[in-house]
This record gives C-alpha cells, sequence and structure tokens, in this order.
C-alpha cells in the first residue's frame, strides 16, 4: 500500500501511470528513427504497425490470439481448478495434508519447462501436451495460496459459526471459503501469470497455430517486426488476465470494498 | 463423561452439571465441579485468570468434552464470545440468523432481533465498517434470535471500552429479563457481575468456592453500604483485597 502525504486527484494519478509507458515509447521511437538502432536489431514503432497489419490482413493474427486464449485459458481452469481442490482439501483436513502436502512441495520445485519433453513423449505432440503444460505450471501456486487461506482462516470465528449449528460443507461454503477468498484470489493471480509463460513454452511443441508458432517462424526467419508484435501481444494478454482477476476481486468479495485500510 | 442434550420442560434447570471434572495434560482446571442454574436465573461466574471460567463455558457450550461427570444442558444454548467472531463476509443480518435453517433464519426474523440491540438500520451492512461496540451488538442479537434457554456469555463487554461497556451491559440486563433465559456470565470484573447477577459465584481450584445470592434491589448502581460489602467479600475470595486491612495483598 503506497503511501502518500496528499492525496492525489483521479486524473494527475492516471497521468503519472501512463508516464512510464510513454516516456518507454518515446524513446523507442526516436532511437529507431533516427536510426541509433537499425531496424534490423529492432523495427521502429511504425515498421512493428505495418508488421501487425499484415499479420492482421494476410495471415490469421486473429485466429492465432484465439488459439493461444483458448490453450492458456483451458490449462489454467484445469490447473487452477485442480488446485483450488487440492488446496481447500489440504487446508482443511490434517489427513490431506499428511498425504498431499509435502509431494506438492516437493513437485512445486520442479521448473515446469523440465518435464515439456516427458509431456510429449506421453502426450504426444498435440493439444494434450501444451494445455497439459500450462495446467501443470498452473496447479501450485494456487495450491499454495488456497491451502494456507484455508489453513489460516480465523478458527475463533469457525467455531463460532459451528457453535450456532453451522457444520460440514455449508460451514465450508459459506464461512471457510468466503474467508480464504483473498488468499485463493492471489494464488489465481500468480497462476494467470505463469500460464502465459507456460503457453511461450507450450507453444514450442510443434505448434502450426497460435502467437508461440508465429515466434518460432518469426525467428526462424529473422523477422523482428512480427517478432516484436508477438511480444506486445504476450504482455497485453498478461495485463487483460490480470483485470479479468481484479473484476472477479470486485464481484467475489463486495464486503471488502467498502471496508478502508484503517 | 456425558454431555446430555435434552429440551425438559419450563420449570426444570437450564443447567444440571454433576462431578464435572476436566484435565489439560494431568492439570486438572475442574475439579468434582457441581453447578445448577435455573430456568431465569443471571448467574455470574468470577475467577482469576486461568481458574477454569471459560473451560467451563466450553464445557456447557459443548465445545469442549469433561474427563468425567455429568452434564445437563438445554438444546437451545448460545453463546456471546469475548470477541464478535462475525462472519466478514456475510451482511450483518445473515450473521445473526448464521446456521439458521432456512424457514426460521430469515430476513424478518433478523431485523427484529437487531431491532432489539438497536441495529435494525445496519441490516445490510458488512460487518468490517461496523464499530466494536455495534459487532458486540449484533454478537448478542444473534444469540438472541435463537430464543435460548441457556445463555453463555464469555466476558463480552472486556474489549469494549468504557462508556460502551456500561451501554452494553444495561442493554443485557434489560434483554435477560424480558427473554427470560438461564444465563451464565463469565467475567473478572467483581462490579460487573454484582450489577446484573442473580446469583454470583467464584471459582477457585476447579470448583466453586463461593456461591452467594444477590439480593440488591433493581436498577442496581455501583457503590452503596451493601454493594460494597459484597464487592469486598468477592475480592477477598478472588485473593485481590485484604478483608480486614482493605488495601492490596502484597504477593505471597
Amino acid at each position: 500500500m503506497a503511501t502518500d502525504s496528499a492525496p492525489r486527484s483521479r486524473r494527475a494519478s492516471l497521468s503519472l501511470r501512463v508516464l512510464v509507458p510513454v516516456a518507454i515509447f518515446g524513446l523507442w521511437w526516436l532511437l529507431t528513427g533516427t536510426g541509433v538502432i537499425p531496424g534490423t536489431d529492432l523495427p521502429s514503432p511504425a515498421a512493428t504497425w505495418d508488421a501487425f497489419i499484415q499479420l492482421w490482413t494476410h495471415e490469421d493474427l486473429l485466429g492465432d490470439i484465439g488459439i493461444s486464449v483458448a490453450r492458456a485459458g483451458i490449462g489454467l481452469a484445469i490447473g487452477a481448478g485442480l488446485g483450488l481442490v487440492l488446496g481447500i482439501i489440504v487446508g482443511l483436513f490434517s489427513l490431506g495434508e499428511e498425504l498431499l502436502d509435502s509431494s506438492m512441495q516437493m513437485l512445486r520445485t520442479v521448473p515446469f519447462p523440465a518435464v515439456i519433453f516427458l509431456f510429449i513423449v506421453w502426450f504426444g505432440i498435440g493439444e494434450t501436451a501444451k494445455v497439459g503444460l500450462i495446467a501443470l505450471a498452473t496447479l501450485f501456486p494456487m495450491y499454495l495460496n488456497a491451502s494456507n487461506g484455508v489453513r489460516n482462516v480465523d478458527r475463533k470465528v469457525v467455531e463460532a459459526a459451528r457453535s450456532f449449528g453451522l457444520r460440514g460443507a455449508g460451514l465450508v461454503r459459506q464461512v471457510v471459503i468466503p474467508l480464504a477468498m483473498p488468499s485463493i484470489l492471489t494464488g489465481l493471480r500468480f497462476a494467470t501469470g505463469v500460464s502465459v509463460i507456460a503457453l511461450v513454452f507450450a507453444e514450442t511443441i510443434n505448434a502450426n497455430q497460435g502467437i508461440g508458432y508465429l515466434v518460432s517462424e518469426a525467428s526462424s526467419f529473422n523477422n523482428t517486426p512480427n517478432l516484436v508484435v508477438c511480444i506486445i501481444l504476450y504482455a497485453l494478454l498478461g495485463i487483460g488476465a490480470d483485470a479479468l482477476v481484479r473484476i472477479l476481486e470486485r464481484t467475489l468479495m463486495p464486503w471488502r470494498r467498502q471496508v478502508a485500510v484503517r | 463423561m456425558t454431555l446430555s442434550v435434552d429440551s425438559p420442560a419450563t420449570g426444570t434447570p437450564a443447567v444440571i452439571a454433576r462431578h464435572v471434572t476436566k484435565s489439560f495434560g494431568g492439570r486438572q482446571v475442574l475439579a468434582d465441579l457441581d453447578l445448577t442454574i435455573e430456568q431465569g436465573q443471571f448467574i455470574a461466574l468470577l475467577g482469576a485468570s486461568g481458574s477454569g471460567k471459560t473451560t467451563l463455558l466450553r464445557v456447557l457450550l459443548g465445545l469442549e468434552a469433561t474427563t468425567s461427570g455429568d452434564v445437563f444442558v438445554p438444546e437451545t444454548r448460545t453463546t456471546v464470545f469475548q470477541e464478535p467472531r462475525l462472519v466478514a463476509s456475510m451482511k450483518v443480518w445473515r450473521n445473526v440468523v448464521v446456521g439458521q435453517p432456512r424457514a426460521t433464519g430469515t430476513r424478518a426474523a433478523a431485523v427484529a432481533a437487531l431491532d432489539e440491540v438497536g441495529l435494525a438500520d445496519q441490516a445490510d451492512s458488512w460487518p468490517g465498517t461496523l464499530s466494536g461496540g455495534e459487532a458486540q451488538r449484533v454478537a448478542l442479537a444473534r444469540a438472541l434470535v435463537r430464543q435460548p434457554r441457556l445463555l453463555l456469555l464469555d466476558e463480552p463487554f472486556a474489549a469494549l471500552d468504557a462508556l460502551t461497556r456500561l451501554k452494553m451491559q444495561a442493554l443485557v440486563a434489560e434483554l435477560c429479563s424480558r427473554h427470560r433465559p438461564g444465563v451464565l456470565l463469565v467475567t473478572h470484573d467483581v462490579e460487573e457481575a454484582l450489577l446484573l447477577a442473580d446469583r454470583v459465584l467464584v471459582l477457585k481450584d476447579g470448583r466453586i468456592s463461593l456461591d452467594l445470592g444477590i439480593d440488591l434491589p433493581r436498577p442496581r448502581h455501583i457503590g452503596g453500604a451493601e454493594f460494597d460489602a459484597l464487592r469486598d467479600r468477592f475480592m477477598a475470595e478472588l485473593g485481590v483485597l485484604d478483608p480486614v486491612r482493605r488495601v492490596p495483598t502484597p504477593p505471597a
């Protein structure tokens, strides 16, 4: 939480936020336009825009974006979903914790790109391996945050709710999960971030569609403008996913909106 | 060891505890304790820190099993804890009827209970926006909406500021005299006990060491010869005040 002596107006705050991105863009435009950086190293904004238009009109860029978003989304849904369920089980039951937690903690330290080749051997070079890799990568951040969140729910509140007759599934649904929601959404935020990273790796597996396919194609043809277009697309995907989670935070935790930090 | 939950006919005691013993790892917190609370009777339980008052309350609530002994309590018994313990993700009115079946846990029932503690207009607020005193009043409404035959109060005023505490004590006295549940108020505040209770008990070494009916006229006020005499008697029993010299006893 940032603190300042005087609160800034909304407009001033917004201008500050866009200041650095605008400055970077200006620098990019200046350095490539004056030839300080040759176009073969980094294309100018104009050349990048041309490349984008070219990909959009003559190739199926929108289709590629759709494919990539679908891969990331399905992988995230499977991985984060599984991580959520496991996290809640481990957070709730000591049996679950003893059974699963140490194994999960061990597995989470394995860097997921290390298993790419195994996944190809197991699942072939089709969609299963790609989605599976994203699912694997997103499982752990969700698992860790969900299990921690459930474990740290105020026991006194749970005890009170129980003494007023709330038990079992009702207790979990009405009290435990809502109170663990801040942690769960933090997990989702990490998981969406990781899903885009995993997407980049997944799409190196014999892709013939998707942003990753465009990246490897552009790389083999030294097509830096197309490469920069793809990198910007990845960044936009990441920002979009983050915005989506922020909206989820507002809708799933309305009680946090009115409560200011005191 | 048994905790029997039943709903005996009105007129029978709200609590009957016989030979209750509770040990934690060899340390006996409750030792062969006997306690009866009549229906509609307001009992205050005094005791030093660690004397087992809260343990007794938790036994009566069913949160703690006894090591040995028999306890009879009514099925409808509720509690107000030292902290409000509201569920932050539920609106105030839903907190009041938490755990109630849909048929009885209606918004109307919750608002009626909130009205009794003067918070009907906060029914749709989030608990996080309430002050400490307001949150504790919601906790009181939550305990009373179930029309308990036994109300257990675990130092519910301890965390409140002095002014709010006085208002809250008056509110509890009024609501208890209207609803007439059996009440067990656990407290370490002798004056609070004398202001509110029909009977004041002292818990010492795991059993009831002093049990006095309080006949002071209501509404009660702190002070007066009779009040002071009773206070000194309980203070002495708690080992705080020397009954003869009226000065704090030095540590042994």
